[in-house]
């Protein structure tokens, strides 16, 4: 129950597996360019709050989105977007939430990457490290009670977040009660600016999932059929009855932890070694070895989403901010309970 | 046939549980062995499976209940202790309080919280968490203090479409007890009128209304007629109700069992002034458990919390005054 997976290479190529990287890909290729227009309006002052980049991170989060499906559960965490997309998030969803649309789904209440439907299984993150482990394990606890069967729950954390007390007990507590729960640790090195030295004392972070009781998947994150492969397998484990799966992938940040940090401290060495690489750059060589798209599909495919980007944000852009004279403000959905002092 | 407040709340969790198949049970020793104080005791038993032991794991409880509660449940989280509730204090404050507002998705949890103190309880085994929970925005807090309440309230909190923490006083469990369970109840939300008066008005809830009712009865040997209303709910609060017997009366004085600093006795009396100080005649008073720890030993307990006597004694102050 307890053997880890290591998958890095890539190999045979059966139409499906074609087709799903492609479909990944394209995700990833989105997340970046949606990003890049993102931190662009960000230094043009049009972004209130932060901007938080997933450089380097699209091929592990692009994985997941992919490997779930309608009706599963998704809470995605600060470095998503592809994930997002993958799962279906509306582009022009997540653009209104980062400008502070009155229409976008959360309203100019919360921003950036705090978005979701938790209705539709897209839960939002809170800023609070950990706590959506126990939170997608009762949304699964819920399909259990109705009967509701081939359903995985999945949510994605970093290194620095599984030192939290929320990320423990959700994990133990997932495991205890066997859920279809898919847990990806992204291993990006730092949190905000500090190393792993300073996270965890263990030698590897899936060394952990033996003592949750969860079987653990390592993978290097920066190569996209790695991460599209083991990430589809954990979550095809969760989804035939195995329990918890805990998959953890080494990478890089390749920016700051938002828009407003240099990243000065990220180790030289770490920049050009093999897990410094940026995915989306494996993944157009891999894309062309293989011979299934060729560089001016993959440009010509670029300028498409970069329209899908641009409009929209031209969209978000002209779309009504919030008034504080339209706000109900109110915290609780029962009317009659509402203290109303405002 | 007596019952009391502890076998209330255990059978308003069976009516629950009968009446409403999306309501389960989560919480540590609640299945087969009945919970610390068996408020659960033979459930897990009459509902196999919607009554689930969790591990000593506060923070996963409540977001084991926040997620099933988006998919459409109505999770009743037993907490062993109030105390305890500050592990999983930002599940309940900053995730289930804030799931509304944020993502317009209800989030109807019930976290059961046994408070208060008892003789013997120490400092992490008799907290009252009422206000630390009423000062967040998305919670409603309710602390019942007769049987009926525990009752009526429990069921109707389960009900409500908002994550409720529901302050259930420890040493109200056994000694509390009703002739039979109710068939009707006031609205979350209303204050009661425990007993009409008209020389002062004493402000309380959960386990010192007993104290504030020992003290009005003992006034009463004086000719002084108390009245005292039982808060029910502390948010919201029922500042009309409230507003109303000062307005009678002319006197207040506010009891808590809580810590004295801020609070639901500093929140009344900050109500009252702004919104009826010329109702008042003499300054209002406040009175609470001292600014230390909670301690063990039941010399120092009875001393610690407001007591009939200390009631008394607060009372002809105010009288006077």
């Amino acid at each position: 129950m307890l053997q880890t997976s290591d998958v890095t290479s890539v190999k045979p190529q059966t139409d499906g597996r074609r087709e799903r990287y492609l479909a990944a890909f394209r995700w990833m290729l989105l997340a970046r360019v949606f990003e890049e227009k993102l931190a662009s309006l960000y230094r043009g002052g049009k972004v209130i709050g932060g901007v938080f980049l997933s450089k380097g991170q699209e091929a592990l989060s692009a994985a997941l989105g992919v490997a779930l499906r309608k009706g599963d559960i998704y809470a995605p965490l600060i470095r998503d977007s592809a994930g997002r997309f993958a799962f279906g998030e509306s582009l022009l969803d997540a653009a209104r939430t980062c400008i502070g649309s009155r229409l976008g789904p959360m309203r100019g209440r919360e921003g950036n990457i705090h978005r979701g439907k938790p209705r539709e299984g897209y839960y939002a993150m809170i800023s609070h490290l950990g706590v959506m482990v126990s939170t997608v394990s009762g949304g699964l606890v819920a399909r259990r009670f109705k009967g509701v069967r081939d359903v995985v729950g999945a949510t994605c954390i970093g290194d620095g977040g599984t030192s939290t007390g929320s990320f423990h007990e959700g994990l133990n507590m997932a495991a205890v009660e066997k859920l279809p729960l898919v847990v990806v640790v992204a291993n990006n090195q730092y949190a905000y600016s500090t190393p792993t030295s300073q996270q965890f004392a263990c030698a590897d972070l899936v060394d952990r999932a033996i003592g949750y009781g969860v079987r653990g998947h390592k993978i290097d994150g920066t190569d996209p059929q790695a991460c599209f492969d083991v990430v589809g397998e954990a979550v095809a484990r969760a989804r035939a009855g195995e329990g918890p799966q805990m998959v953890v992938a080494d990478l890089l940040r390749l920016v700051g932890h938002g828009e407003h940090d240099d990243a000065h401290y990220v180790n030289h060495a770490l920049k050009v070694s093999p897990i410094g690489r940026d995915c989306l750059e494996v993944a157009r060589a891999q894309i062309t070895a293989a011979a299934w798209m060729n560089a001016m599909q993959i440009d010509s495919l670029r300028d498409q989403l970069q329209a899908e980007v641009e409009s929209a944000f031209a969209t978000a852009l002209r779309e009504p901010l919030p008034d504080p004279n339209l706000e109900d403000w109110r915290a609780l959905s029962t009317e009659a309970l509402a203290e109303g002092r405002a | 046939m007596a019952i009391t407040y502890l076998e209330a709340i255990r059978e308003a969790q069976a009516k629950l549980l009968a009446d409403d198949p999306r309501v389960f049970i989560y919480g540590q020793d609640v299945g087969n062995f009945g919970g610390a104080f068996k408020a659960t005791k033979g459930l897990a038993k009459e509902f196999p499976g919607r009554v689930l032991d969790s591990p000593i794991s506060e923070d996963a409880q409540v977001g084991l209940a926040i997620g099933a509660a988006i998919e459409g449940m109505r999770p009743i989280i037993e907490m062993q202790f109030a105390d305890f509730s500050t592990c999983g204090l930002n599940q309940i404050i900053n995730h289930a309080a804030t799931m509304f507002w944020r993502t317009n998705t209800k989030c109807p949890i019930t976290v059961r919280l046994p408070c208060g103190g008892t003789a013997g309880g120490g400092p992490f085994h008799s907290q009252s968490m009422e206000a630390l929970y009423a000062h967040y925005p998305g919670l409603i807090v309710l602390n019942p203090a007769t049987v009926e309440d525990a009752y009526s309230m429990l069921i109707a909190a389960v009900h409500i479409d908002d994550p409720v923490v529901f302050c259930e006083h420890k040493y109200l469990y056994y000694h509390l007890k009703a002739d039979a369970l109710p068939t009707e109840a006031l609205p979350i939300g209303k204050a009661r009128v425990a007993r009409p008066g008209r020389d002062a008005t004493i402000v309380t809830y959960s386990a010192m209304l007993h104290e504030a009712l020992a003290c009005a009865e003992e006034l009463a040997k004086d000719g002084w007629q108390i009245e005292v209303v039982d808060l029910r709910s502390v948010k919201p609060l029922d500042t009309d109700t409230i507003l109303g017997s000062v307005a009678r009366t002319g006197r207040l004085l506010v009891v808590g069992e809580a810590f004295p600093w801020g609070g639901v006795t500093a929140e009344v009396v900050a109500r009252v002034a702004t919104e009826g100080f010329s109702l008042l005649d003499a300054p209002p008073m406040r009175l609470n458990a001292k600014d230390t720890p909670v301690p063990y030993h039941p010399n120092l307990w009875g001393t610690h919390r407001p007591t009939a006597r200390a009631i008394i004694g607060a009372m002809r102050e105010l009288l006077h005054a």
